[in-house]
């Protein structure tokens, strides 16, 4: 069978970055960023995700969108909840899923990323979800794949986490309505965040009230305030009157770089005890984009108390996760909207 | 050119569609029916229907995105409000709404969906208007009118308070 491989010509310096993401027609064809999506495509994919969170509700948590596409989830780097729930929301949309846990397989061989894909465009995929560890890996696929291929970024580097923050901001939605009125802070290691830096696009382009990030000086990108958000390095001010927290994973090897003195002293000033989330209003939610590590950046009791959502951020990212996928599957397709 | 069949307006095609139903009511054709509107256009006429035969249980709405058979070429619809149906469809008698019946396909997709809630004793279909041009096995049960378009027609119906109906060529729109 002839597979023809037609690479579009992208112009060495682009003047739009992300403009990409569309297809001719301005129809959402890969999702590698939030920059770029404006409020309308945002909130376009937080309404039809409602559609497809109601679907997980029914007895056959199935529609029958996506019969006949191939899904393929290329994940460089490992992860469980993003891969699993990229391949549940596929699953639900009636796709058929292939998962290549690429971190052991051939690129560790000396197959070249393009070779790689080359081979599973082959396969006739229709999607390619990407995890990789370095920032710009999904950019890259997107420039390279054939023009009926849709990328979606399941994680770049310390660069985008887009799904995360969309399920995020849809979570917040559905407990807060609006965001205008909202004071939303960001608490833990928002520098080498790829989730956080989504999140402050995401919370930007729905225009929240008020952002915060709360963290020790080592942790603070340099260029945030760029980004429209206040800087805390004190809880007890950071978590003042705020709606939202949402906590960040710390992870261990910033204490191997120096970054941190110990995990027990980011506890004691950072992690969110009950007696710290009291700072905040009565009724502030508490997220977390998981894996949570107990006892170093939450308190067990606030992660499994009244206000924390955190697993309902686990089912609705199956819901936005579908929403993406359907709606990069209509470009090229003569979309109506 | 002047088709044959004058348009009835919107609420003299819901009292017909209601008088029909009540009848088939008397004659035991249906049990203790559930009501399931096809957004958006349905739920409004299903909204009417629910009040005259005094149904107790909430209206079911259907939005049928999720079924259509045109992704390929069309690509995802916009969604104005998803799917609510809140009562177990099981062994249920389930009456069907649409404002017009013309090729079929929205009701095979909402059929569909139908079915992935639930197994429904029987399913009617009650619609507002039914045109020619028919494109599978589908026909209503109940129709406020039946009525034959010309080639380039179609019947908008406008909602929710009050229901107006009106012919109007494609080549217009």
């Amino acid at each position: 069978m002839a597979v023809h491989f037609v690479r579009p010509k992208i112009p060495k310096f682009a003047p739009d970055p992300w403009a990409i993401q569309f297809d001719k027609n301005g129809h959402l064809r890969h999702l590698l960023t939030i920059e770029g999506l404006g409020p309308q495509w945002v909130t376009r994919i937080l309404d039809t995700a409602e559609g497809f969170v109601s679907v997980t509700d029914r007895e056959i948590k199935k529609v029958p969108l996506l019969r006949g596409r191939t899904v393929v989830n290329l994940f460089f780097e490992s992860s469980t909840r993003t891969r699993t729930t990229f391949e549940l929301a596929a699953k639900r949309l009636s796709a058929d899923v292939l998962n290549l846990n690429l971190a052991t397989s051939a690129t560790k061989k000396g197959e070249s990323l393009l070779d790689t894909l080359r081979n599973i465009e082959a396969m006739q995929a229709d999607m390619f979800v990407v995890r990789h560890e370095q920032s710009g890996a999904a950019h890259f696929i997107a420039r390279h794949v054939a023009p009926h291929v849709s990328v979606v970024n399941a994680g770049d580097g310390w660069h985008s986490h887009p799904t995360q923050a969309l399920l995020d901001a849809f979570t917040i939605r559905r407990h807060k309505g609006d965001f205008s009125p909202l004071r939303v802070a960001i608490v833990g290691d928002i520098r080498h965040s790829r989730v956080a830096r989504s999140q402050m696009h995401v919370l930007n382009s729905l225009n929240v009230g008020e952002l915060r990030v709360i963290a020790p000086r080592t942790l603070i990108p340099t260029d945030v305030e760029k980004l429209g958000v206040r800087v805390f390095h004190d809880m007890r001010e950071g978590l003042r009157d705020v709606d939202v927290i949402i906590m960040l994973r710390l992870q261990r090897e910033r204490m191997e770089s120096g970054l941190l003195p110990s995990e027990e002293e980011f506890y004691r000033l950072y992690g969110l005890t009950e007696e710290k989330l009291a700072w905040a209003k009565h009724d502030a939610i508490v997220m977390h984009p998981g894996p949570a590590n107990r006892g170093v950046e939450i308190e067990s009791s606030v992660a499994d108390g009244p206000q924390s959502v955190i697993l309902e951020q686990v089912s609705n990212g199956i819901g936005v996760r579908m929403a993406v996928m359907s709606l990069c599957m209509s470009a090229n397709r003569g979309d109506q909207a | 050119m002047t088709p044959p069949d004058p348009l009835l307006p919107a609420n003299e095609a819901i009292d017909r569609l209601e008088t029909e139903i009540r009848a088939a009511q008397r004659r035991g054709e249906f049990v203790d029916p559930l009501i399931v509107g096809i957004h958006t256009g349905g739920v409004w006429v299903a909204d009417a229907l629910h009040r005259a035969l005094g149904c107790s249980e909430p209206l079911g709405r259907l939005n049928i995105t999720f079924y259509r058979d045109d992704f390929h070429t069309l690509g995802l619809h916009p969604q104005v409000s998803p799917s609510d149906l809140s009562v177990d469809v099981d062994g249920r008698d389930i009456i069907l709404v649409d404002d017009v019946l013309f090729t079929g396909r929205t009701v095979r997709a909402a059929m569909n969906e139908l079915f992935d809630y639930g197994r429904p004793r029987r399913i009617r279909l009650a619609v507002l208007y039914q045109r020619d041009g028919g494109e599978l096995p589908i026909c209503a049960d109940w129709a406020g009118q039946r009525v034959t378009l010309g080639p380039d027609e179609q019947i908008h119906v406008d909602g929710p308070a009050p229901m107006t109906a009106h012919r109007v060529s494609s080549k217009e729109s």
